[in-house]
């Protein structure tokens, strides 16, 4: 089932790329083939491809229990959050929420984590800023 | 001996203290991330490219600190298969059959240190291998027009399932995804933005780094997150390993072990679609039909760990040879190191080996030398490495999610790159779920650009011929073989995988 819900999705996919590829607007510049027509043959191969998948399924795979998927989503969103949070509140504070929060959910005790976050935060700042001189967010405080 | 002077001077290159160190480095941290279930070869380059990109390092240093934790990674992937029986990275997998029942029996040590010798056997005649054949590749690479570097990258995508592969529908879309990725952005050739929503971010397309980190390292947290698997596998009790020199009788009874082994190995690097993973394989059945007279194998035959070390060592020189001569690599891993050679604006391919000769033999150069290092610091120092199995996930992949965010943030400062990569993340963790492989979204979303260009460029030159693709004897040979390889897994794929289940699975 799995594979023939991802087939359909596939489908439209193809779909989609052909409708937005045939708007693409062509310039005065012009060769023989044009910039549509890369991007018809792939999706005539992703077409065909997702085809398969609706036709000959293969077993579905296991997907975790509802509150694991809701826990991957919350950690993807956590990212995100963490990626909007770093130029605002600087590298090593979000770093330290964001690394606890995922070592909390990959089974550590909670005060551990927070020992943890902090320790990776400040592990990171030292050896790729103060020793390597990468460039990483600085916050109002300047780390 | 033309080959012999260019070595040279790739010693000359490589022998400043700078590389030394750096190649030092790269085969510790190779050595490390191979070790440890969850990063391998693939992700440990992927994660360190965008480091390497932002400290500046000129492109031969980076090269050299890259196929360091390439190499060091195909060493590295021994240890948690034979003391464990889980293998540190997918070619090491073969290595659990005849590794973990000897370190059961007591001899962990000896087989740590016979896979490292076997290792380094496989490596060291795989690098001459690389230093003879891909001179001889460029020279036919240099006939290749725009219509046969078409067919080739077809035949790469045809091929990259591999002959094992379960679901040909599936490498096909991965690839076609990957394809679809690169052509996001500007055009090349007539300067108009393509499926870009008028997105600012999207003009210059989406960068190969945030892809690659993204479907490789962000996605491996999702995975160790979906099986809350926070506590490492190992714990002291197991980590016992006696001596580590193994007795000179061993290492004759294994010789034609690993010399047979060796020459498979390689082959299977070179061709198209096979890898190390097969590499092991092959080695590791075919020895068993040599050798298994007694019926020791699967019970802890020295034979049987030296063989697919070096084989999956031999694979891992081979796979550079295609990669190097015609920029079109034949594995994963490869796959990720010529995404470093794009981000350090180098494009392999037969006119690296004329414009930029350092670059090439500095990097083989450093192969060798990484090489003899691996084995030193393998054989003596294993029990440090050891130690590494000790650290649990749950504080390691918070880190490694880390690092993957600090290099990509600082290839280009944006928010927007950083969301984009957790999409890939999210995106990678579904279709590992799916079977979907992976590797064929890298290859298109790298070499997307450069097909579409010769494609175009061998129409302009017949100013729109579509039958221009198949017209050369060697253009022909090219999409035969594609097609061949596309079908083949198709036909005897089944018959493979029942081969390699009873491998897994029964004795």
């Amino acid at each position: 089932m799995s594979d023939r819900i991802f087939g359909v999705i596939g489908l439209l996919l193809s779909a989609f790329y052909v409708w937005q590829a045939t708007l693409i607007q062509e310039s005065f510049i012009q060769d023989p083939v044009g910039p549509k027509a890369f991007p018809v043959l792939i999706a005539i191969v992703l077409a065909a491809a997702s085809f398969v998948f609706v036709l000959r399924p293969d077993p579905a795979p296991q997907w975790p229990a509802a509150g694991r998927l809701f826990e991957i989503a919350v950690s993807a969103a956590l990212m995100i959050a963490y990626a909007l949070a770093l130029p605002e509140a600087g590298f090593v504070a979000s770093t330290a929420v964001a690394a606890a929060f995922l070592s909390w959910r990959l089974g550590t005790h909670p005060l551990a984590a927070v020992i943890a976050g902090i320790a990776i935060a400040i592990g990171i700042y030292v050896v790729f800023h103060l020793i390597l001189g990468l460039s990483l967010a600085e916050g109002p405080w300047g780390f | 001996m033309d080959v012999l002077s260019s070595l040279g001077d790739g010693f000359v290159v490589a022998f400043t203290l700078q590389n030394l160190l750096l190649a030092l480095l790269g085969c510790f941290l190779g050595t490390v991330m191979g070790a440890l279930p969850g990063l391998g070869p693939s992700n440990g380059v992927a994660i360190l490219i965008p480091l390497a990109f932002t400290l500046g390092l000129p492109a031969t240093p980076a090269l050299i600190l890259l196929t360091s934790v390439y190499y060091g990674a195909m060493y590295g992937g021994r240890i948690s298969s034979i003391l464990l029986n889980i293998p540190g990275d997918e070619p090491a997998m073969m290595t659990t059959l005849d590794g973990y029942p000897m370190a059961k029996k007591g001899m962990a040590g000896e087989a740590l240190a016979l896979s490292g010798i076997a290792s380094f056997v496989g490596s060291f005649f795989a690098t001459w291998g690389l230093v003879l054949l891909a001179p001889q590749l460029v020279k036919v690479a240099l006939l290749f027009g725009p219509a046969e570097y078409f067919a080739l990258f077809t035949l790469a995508f045809a091929t990259l399932g591999g002959i094992a592969s379960r679901n040909q529908a599936k490498a096909a879309f991965a690839a076609a995804l990957g394809l679809g990725i690169a052509t996001i952005g500007v055009d090349g050739q007539t300067g108009v933005p393509r499926f870009a929503f008028g997105e600012v971010h999207l003009y210059d397309g989406i960068d190969f780094l945030v892809a690659i980190v993204g479907l490789f390292a962000v996605s491996e947290v999702f995975v160790f997150l979906e099986r809350h698997h926070g506590n490492a596998d190992a714990d002291s009790s197991k980590m016992t390993i006696g001596r580590v020199t193994p007795p000179l009788s061993m290492l004759k009874k294994t010789t034609g072990a690993m010399s047979r082994s060796t020459v498979i190995g390689f082959i299977a690097g070179v061709l198209p679609g096979a890898g190390a993973s097969l590499g092991s394989f092959l080695a590791y059945s075919l020895e068993k039909k040599v050798s298994d007279k007694d019926g020791t194998f699967g019970k802890g035959d020295p034979r049987g760990v030296a063989a697919p070390e070096a084989g999956n060592n031999a694979a891992a020189g081979g796979a550079l040879v295609p990669m190097l001569a015609l920029g079109v690599p034949g594995s994963g891993t490869t796959a990720v190191l010529l995404a470093m050679l794009l981000a350090l604006n180098i494009t392999p391919g037969p006119l690296l080996f004329q414009q930029n000769p350092d670059v090439v033999w500095g990097l083989i150069a450093a192969l060798f030398i990484g090489n003899v290092m691996l084995l030193l610091m393998n054989i003596p120092m294993v029990s440090l490495f050891v130690r590494v199995l000790l650290i649990p996930p749950k504080y390691l992949m918070p880190a490694v999610a880390m690092i993957s965010f600090v290099g990509i943030y600082g290839i280009s400062g944006s928010t927007f790159d950083l969301m984009v990569m957790v999409g890939f993340g999210v995106l990678g963790w579904v279709l590992r779920k799916l079977d979907v492989p992976l590797v064929p979204i890298i290859l298109g979303v790298l070499l997307g650009d450069q097909m579409e260009k010769n494609l175009r460029r061998a129409m302009t030159i017949s100013d729109g011929d579509w039958t221009t693709l198949f017209a050369s004897p060697l253009s022909i040979a090219l999409w035969a073989f594609a097609i061949l390889g596309f079908v083949a897994p198709i036909v005897f794929g089944r018959f493979f995988r029942m081969k390699k289940r009873e491998e897994d699975v029964g004795d």
